[in-house]
C-alpha cells in the first residue's frame, strides 16, 4: 500500500502516464497523418502526370482525355455489381435477420463472411476460368436474340471476359460488406414496431416494408455506398478477368470495353517509364479522390444516424 | 345434422377472426411438386442440372403465391412471394462460394507436392522443378513486416479513443477518418507506398517493407475497430477498482484494461493479417517479382503468393502437351489453395481465440 500511494506522488507514475497518453495520442494522429501522406505523396508523384505531352496518353490528346475511358469502365463496373449484388445482399440481410431461426440465421451469416475472406486473386483465377467460360454461351445466346437492345449490342466475346463477368465477380466480392451492414441495421429495428405491426394484422413482409425499411433506411443507403466504394477499387478481379480494349461504349458483352482505373494501373505499370508511372500514379489520385468522397459520404450517413438514434 | 345447423344461420354473418390460411406443409408441397414439375422439360430437352434448378425456382415463385393468392388474397401472395426470394437470395450467393471453393481445390490439389512447397521459382536447369517456396517466404515476411507497423499504432490510436480521448473532437475526427479509410482501395495504398518509397530512394525502389508499408494502411484501420471495440467492453467497474487502489492510470491501461480485452485484441489482429495475406496489387507496384527466395525485407525484391498467382496466370508458358494445362496455371491453382488454406487458417484461429477469450457477459 505504501508503495502505491508513494509511487503516486513522486516523478515515475506521473511521468509514466504522460509518456503513456503521448503516445496513444501519437499514435492516434500518425493514422490522420498516415492519410493526409496518401493525399500528399500521390500528389507530388501525380501532379506532374496531369499535364504531360500528349505521347504519353496513347490515343487521347491530354490527361482528361485518357482518364475519362477509364473512369466510365470503373463506373460501369461497378455499377453491374450493385444492380446485382444489393438485392441478394438485402435479401440475405433479411433472412438473417428476420426469417431464419437463429440455428439456421448464423451459419448463413457465417457463410457470407466466408465469402469476404476469399483472396480477390483467387476469385479472378476462378472468374476467367470457371465464371466467364460458362458465361460465354449466354452471351452468344443474347447477342443473338437481344442484340436490339444496346447493352447486348455484340459481337459477343470469344472468351467470356466482358465487363459483364467482371461485373458480377464484383458484384460477388461486395456482397459480404453490403449484408453485414444492412444485416447489422435491420437487427436495430425496435421490436415493439416490428410487434405492432404483426398486431395489426400485417403480413411478415408489409411489417418488414412498414417497421424495418423505413428506420433502416440510412443504413440501407451507407451499406450500398460502402458497396460502391469497394467496387470502385477493387484491382486484381477486374485486372484479371476482363479483357479491355477500346473506349466508352455501353456493350457489356463484347470485347471492348475500357479498363477500370485501379486494373488499367496494375496491368501498366510494369512497362512504364518514369513519365508513364507518373501518369498512371494521376490516374490513382483520380480513384483515391472519387472512392474517398463515396466512402465519406457513407460514413457520415451512419455516423449522422447513430447520433439521432442516440438521442 | 346439416338440416339442424343450415336454417338456422343467423343473418347477420359472423365476423371471421381468422383469414384463410395455406395450410403449413404449403411451401414444401409446391416446392416438391416444382422439382417434378421442371424435371419434365429438363429431361425431355436435355438440359443441365443448373437449368433444372432454375426452372424449378421460377416455377415454385409462381406456384405458391399463385395458390395463396386464390386461399389468403393479395396479400398473402405478396408475403410468400418475398419469403421466397429472400430465400432464393441465400441460395444464390452460396452457389459461387461453392463453386469457387470445388475448382479451387479441385484444380489446386494435384499441383502441391513437397517440392512445390520447398523450392523456388529460381532455376539454374531447365528442367529443374519449381514451386512457390519464395512467394510463402514473402508472404510470411511482408505480412509480419505488415503487423509489426500497424498493432503497435492500431491499439495505441484505439487507447486513445477509449481511455483518454473520449468524447473530444479530435477522436471523432479519427474514429470517423479510421471508418473512411476502411475503404481506401487496396492499389491507392500500393501507389502510396510506392511514391513514397522512389521519392526516398530513387524511381526503381522495389523492396518487400515497401508492401509492409502499404498493408499496413490497409491493417490498421481494421486492427484499430476490433481493439476500440473490445476495450468498450471491458467494465469501468475494473478500471475504478484500479484506480481506487491508487494505480496509475497507464498501469491500470496495460495491466488491467489490456489483458481483460486482450483474447478480443488477438483476433482482431488476426483477422486484419487474414484481410491484407491476400492483398495483391499494393504488392504487385511496390514489392515486385522475383524467382529468387529473399529473405531480407529491406532490400532486393520479394514475391508473395498473390501476386505469384497472378503473373503466373498472366504468363503461364507453354504445355509440355499440346492441349494440357500450361505450367503456369498449374502453379496459380496450387498456389491459390495454398492461400485459401492459409486464409481459412487464419479465420478460424481468431474465431477459435475468440470463443476463448469471449468475455463472461453472462449473469
Amino acid at each position: 500500500m505504501a508503495t502505491i500511494a508513494a509511487d503516486q506522488k513522486t516523478g515515475p507514475a506521473r511521468l509514466g502516464d504522460r509518456v503513456f497518453s503521448a503516445t496513444a495520442l501519437a499514435a492516434g494522429i500518425a493514422i490522420l497523418l498516415a492519410l493526409a501522406g496518401v493525399f500528399i505523396f500521390l500528389a507530388i508523384e501525380g501532379v506532374p502526370g496531369l499535364a504531360k505531352p500528349a505521347e504519353f496518353y496513347g490515343e487521347a490528346s491530354n490527361f482528361w482525355g485518357y482518364v475519362a475511358p477509364l473512369l466510365f469502365g470503373t463506373v460501369l463496373a461497378a455499377v453491374i455489381a450493385l444492380i446485382v449484388a444489393v438485392p441478394l445482399a438485402w435479401g440475405i440481410a433479411l433472412v438473417v435477420s428476420h426469417y431464419a431461426p437463429r440455428s439456421i440465421a448464423t451459419p448463413i451469416a457465417y457463410v457470407i463472411d466466408l465469402l469476404a475472406a476469399v483472396p480477390s486473386v483467387v476469385f479472378g483465377l476462378w472468374g476467367i476460368s470457371v465464371l466467364a467460360r460458362h458465361l460465354q454461351p449466354g452471351y452468344v445466346w443474347l447477342d443473338e436474340n437481344m442484340g436490339w437492345l444496346p447493352f447486348f449490342a455484340g459481337p459477343a466475346s470469344g472468351t467470356g471476359r466482358t465487363i459483364l463477368t467482371a461485373g458480377l465477380v464484383l458484384a460477388i466480392m461486395i456482397l459480404p460488406i453490403i449484408t453485414a451492414i444492412s444485416r447489422e441495421v435491420f437487427s436495430q429495428t425496435p421490436r415493439l414496431h416490428e410487434e405492432a405491426a404483426l398486431a395489426l394484422g400485417a403480413t411478415r413482409w408489409e411489417m418488414i416494408r412498414m417497421a424495418v425499411f423505413p428506420y433502416a433506411r440510412s443504413g440501407m443507403v451507407s451499406a450500398v455506398m460502402l458497396g460502391l466504394g469497394r467496387a470502385l477499387g477493387e484491382t486484381m478481379a477486374v485486372a484479371m478477368v476482363l479483357s479491355a480494349g477500346g473506349g466508352i461504349s455501353l456493350n457489356l458483352i463484347s470485347s471492348s470495353n475500357p479498363a477500370s482505373i485501379a486494373s488499367n494501373i496494375a496491368s501498366n505499370y510494369k512497362e512504364g517509364t518514369p513519365g508513364k508511372i507518373q501518369v498512371l500514379i494521376a490516374t490513382g489520385l483520380v480513384l483515391f479522390l472519387v472512392t474517398f468522397l463515396v466512402n465519406f459520404a457513407a460514413r457520415w450517413i451512419v455516423t449522422r444516424n447513430e447520433r439521432k438514434l442516440a438521442r | 345434422m346439416s338440416l339442424a345447423t343450415a336454417p338456422a344461420r343467423p343473418t347477420s354473418e359472423p365476423v371471421a377472426f381468422t383469414q384463410a390460411k395455406l395450410p403449413r406443409l404449403a411451401p414444401a408441397l409446391v416446392g416438391v411438386v416444382a422439382v417434378a414439375a421442371a424435371a419434365l422439360p429438363v429431361l425431355l430437352l436435355g438440359w443441365g442440372l443448373i437449368a433444372w434448378a432454375l426452372v424449378a425456382g421460377v416455377l415454385y415463385l409462381v406456384a405458391l403465391p399463385a395458390w395463396a393468392r386464390v386461399v389468403e388474397g393479395p396479400r398473402g401472395a405478396a408475403d410468400r412471394m418475398v419469403t421466397g426470394l429472400v430465400w432464393a437470395a441465400c441460395l444464390v450467393a452460396i452457389v459461387p462460394l461453392v463453386s469457387l471453393l470445388y475448382t479451387v481445390v479441385d484444380r489446386g490439389l494435384p499441383a502441391i507436392n513437397s517440392t512445390f512447397l520447398t523450392y523456388s521459382m529460381y532455376r539454374t536447369e531447365l528442367d529443374q522443378e519449381v514451386g512457390i517456396y519464395h512467394a510463402l517466404v514473402g508472404t510470411l515476411l511482408i505480412t509480419l513486416g505488415a503487423a509489426v507497423i500497424s498493432v503497435p499504432i492500431g491499439i495505441m490510436a484505439a487507447i486513445y479513443l477509449i481511455e483518454y480521448g473520449k468524447g473530444s473532437r479530435l477522436a471523432r475526427w479519427i474514429t470517423f477518418l479510421v471508418d473512411v479509410m476502411t475503404g481506401i482501395p487496396s492499389i491507392v495504398a500500393g501507389l502510396f507506398a510506392f511514391s513514397l518509397f522512389i521519392l526516398i530512394f530513387g524511381p526503381s525502389t522495389r523492396v518487400g517493407i515497401g508492401g509492409s508499408v502499404a498493408l499496413s494502411l490497409l491493417m490498421i484501420p481494421v486492427v484499430v475497430r476490433s481493439t476500440e471495440e473490445m476495450l468498450r467492453l471491458v467494465p469501468a467497474d475494473l478500471r475504478e477498482a484500479s484506480y481506487a487502489l491508487g494505480v496509475p492510470k497507464w498501469r491500470t491501461i496495460v495491466k488491467v484494461v489490456l489483458p481483460t480485452a486482450l483474447g478480443g485484441i488477438v483476433t482482431g489482429v488476426t483477422l486484419a493479417i487474414a484481410r491484407v495475406v491476400g492483398e495483391t496489387a499494393p504488392l504487385l507496384l511496390i514489392a515486385g517479382l522475383t524467382t529468387r527466395t529473399n529473405f531480407n525485407v529491406f532490400s532486393e525484391r520479394m514475391t508473395t503468393l498473390p501476386v505469384l498467382i497472378y503473373t503466373q496466370n498472366a504468363n503461364p508458358g507453354i504445355a509440355e502437351t499440346p492441349g494440357g494445362t500450361p505450367p503456369g496455371i498449374e502453379i496459380a491453382w496450387g498456389g491459390a489453395l495454398v492461400l485459401i488454406l492459409i486464409v481459412m487458417m487464419l479465420n478460424l484461429v481468431a474465431r477459435v481465440i475468440g470463443a476463448i477469450f469471449a468475455p463472461k457477459t453472462g449473469h
